[in-house]
């Protein structure tokens, strides 16, 4: 089914020169005076979430120092910047996998709208959230099981779901990332034998089971070549009719080719945020301009 | 002034040849000594084994002397042994490894541990005398032989639990907690299954340790001479009615070692023979158990991958 539908293409080259608000002092879900940027899908602007002036630090170590940034449902905004910049760090607060280890501290605030709670507030349950935001690796990391089971792991989670329920979504799930026609005769055959690729898109159906409404992607090409790289792509842009992507990319032809909205980070802050189309062909800052340009990074 | 390059290029290779020889020439000898030893053990005993030496009692008779009792008291003190330190360790090492943070506290548990490991096995002895025996009162019993045993191999339980959980990759836990799963869950649908492999291996590696054991069994009074099996749950007592299902962890107990030092110690030659023989059943029990051991490391290795 997925894997039939052709890939919309996106206008890239629109706009240019559209800037969105990046300050925004009042909670208000949609956003007031943004032009549409790319028109599919068409519709308004919804935020889905923001954050706010957000701190992080690993110990002693100040990894991010303020960064405030919308994220648009339904949209991919891809995050740039050179190794260290803090853009992973950044990813990995949405779903607080920071709190997986000791010593990380947030300070600010991640809105998540429409609930308008802070992911990162004291009072929210890492678990709860990450439920809600689910998350794509680096290195494919299915786990040594069944592909079956990689994708029931998250339904098994909660419990209570009967035998054909979880049988239902993990087809559900495993058509959404386009693996349901290569696997569907060898469900129970271990993860492991997938290649590289399938592989990664077998995480993705793992994170789409629990039906998130942010998907976070932390490289997730990376390691795969280019073929396998063009079908997550794909994947990702058929998955934002579905919910909010976030994306950690090397890459800036990926991040030129998939995003909506661009986010360029240097030194654990925020130097410049944009419709894509723009962030590349007028940069408003100069590092920008140097860094998708290959002068440095 | 600097040597010309090949100056005593002869030399060091000669050096380097010597030692290769050296090296080899102890290998040989080390590995020569248990061979012959083996050797000896199995022309001295292996004509007593029989089905008749492994199912009759010890006797005063050296011809009609077995090891029945000694048989069954060692496999009920390791199945007390491995019930106990098996559960325990791998449980102190998953917690250690997955839930209890990195501070000071954790650091003293752990070189107590590793320290734990090489305490001298009498010393168990000891501790479980006067604690288990005289403090709470178990007796010189199954249970007593058991726990001492069990809290001897604990630390290799735990320290092979560790390491098979270290060996599982972060991004596997990463990619369960993202998926929303908490620590227990983690750990019982991924860390445990992953690791089993390794915990199995170290766990039979900790109980060929302990069936071997004989001074901490000793101290804590086995007995050398054991014509009795202990009883069989639910079966009629003498003094009527039927054994309890724990009754057998209070009866009093031999195990093969002791068996064997019982009849070493015998003037009569040909209680050295029952010894030898006695001797090679053991061996035969632990190099089975390794071999499991080696075998489960391999097929679970095999079959997980990253």
């Amino acid at each position: 089914m997925a894997t039939q539908t052709p890939n919309p293409p996106l206008p890239l080259r629109q706009n240019a020169g559209v800037d969105t608000p990046r300050q925004r002092n009042n909670d208000s879900v949609t956003p007031a005076q943004t032009p549409e940027p790319t028109p599919p899908p068409a519709g308004d602007l919804t935020l889905k979430a923001e954050a706010k002036n957000l701190h992080f630090h690993y110990g002693k170590y100040q990894a991010l120092k303020g960064v405030s940034l919308p994220i648009y449902k339904n949209r991919i905004t891809a995050l740039i910047g050179p190794s260290g910049c803090g853009k992973s760090t950044f990813l990995r607060c949405f779903n607080r996998m920071h709190d997986l280890y000791p010593n990380s501290r947030y300070q600010g605030d991640i809105r998540l709208y429409p609930d308008d709670i802070n992911l990162v507030g004291p009072g929210i349950d890492p678990i709860a959230v990450r439920m809600r935001i689910s998350m794509v690796f680096q290195k494919p990391n299915p786990f040594p099981k069944s592909i079956y089971e990689n994708v029931a792991f998250s339904l098994r989670l909660r419990g209570g779901a009967s035998r054909s329920t979880i049988d239902a979504e993990v087809e559900k799930a495993l058509r959404g990332a386009a693996l349901w026609d290569e696997c569907k005769d060898r469900l129970h055959e271990p993860a492991n034998k997938l290649s590289g690729g399938q592989q990664q898109r077998l995480c993705i159906a793992r994170s789409l089971a629990s039906h998130p409404e942010i998907i976070l992607f932390d490289e997730p090409t990376s390691a795969l070549d280019p073929k396998a790289t063009r079908r997550i792509e794909e994947l990702a842009t058929d998955l934002k009719s579905r919910m909010t992507i976030i994306i950690v990319t090397h890459n800036m032809q990926q991040a030129a080719r998939m995003s909506d909205y661009t986010a360029f980070m240097y030194l654990g802050e925020l130097v410049e945020f944009g419709p894509t189309p723009r962030v590349f062909q007028t940069p408003a800052k100069q590092l920008t301009d140097e860094y998708i340009s290959g002068r440095f990074g | 002034m600097v040597r010309a390059p090949t100056a005593n290029l002869r030399w060091r290779r000669t050096i380097d040849t010597l030692f290769a020889i050296a090296g080899a020439m102890l290998l040989f000898l080390a590995v020569g000594v248990l061979v012959g030893l083996i050797t000896d053990l199995i022309r001295t005993g292996a004509d007593r084994l029989s089905w008749d030496f492994l199912t009759s009692f010890p006797s005063r008779s050296p011809a009609k002397a077995g090891i029945k009792s000694a048989l069954v008291g060692t496999c009920l003190v390791m199945l007390v042994t491995a019930s106990t330190a098996i559960p325990l360790g791998v449980a102190a090492g998953m917690f250690l490894e997955e839930y209890a943070r990195k501070n000071w506290i954790t650091a003293i548990i752990e070189i107590n541990i590793a320290n734990l490991a090489g305490v001298p096995s009498i010393i168990w002895g000891l501790m479980a005398l006067g604690i288990l025996v005289y403090q709470f009162n178990f007796g010189r019993s199954i249970l007593t032989a058991g726990l001492t045993l069990g809290l001897l191999v604990l630390p290799i339980v735990i320290v092979s639990t560790r390491e098979a959980v270290r060996a599982i990759p972060q991004s596997i836990r990463e990619a369960s907690y993202a998926c929303g799963a908490t620590r227990l869950q983690t750990v019982r649908h991924h860390i445990l299954p992953y690791s089993m492999g390794g915990i199995m291996t170290g766990s039979i590696i900790a109980l060929s340790r302990a069936i071997g054991e004989t001074a901490p069994l000793i101290t804590i009074g086995a007995l050398t001479f054991i014509a009795f099996l202990p009883p069989v749950p639910f079966t009629a007592s003498q003094e009527g009615g039927s054994h309890g299902p724990f009754e057998w962890l209070n009866s009093e107990f031999t195990v093969l070692p002791i068996q064997m030092f019982n009849w070493v110690s015998r003037p009569d030659a040909r209680f050295q023979v029952n010894a030898a023989a006695a001797g090679l059943v053991l061996l035969a029990i632990t190099l089975t158990m390794n071999g499991v051991a080696i075998f489960l490391r391999y097929r679970l290795r095999k079959r997980i991958q990253w």
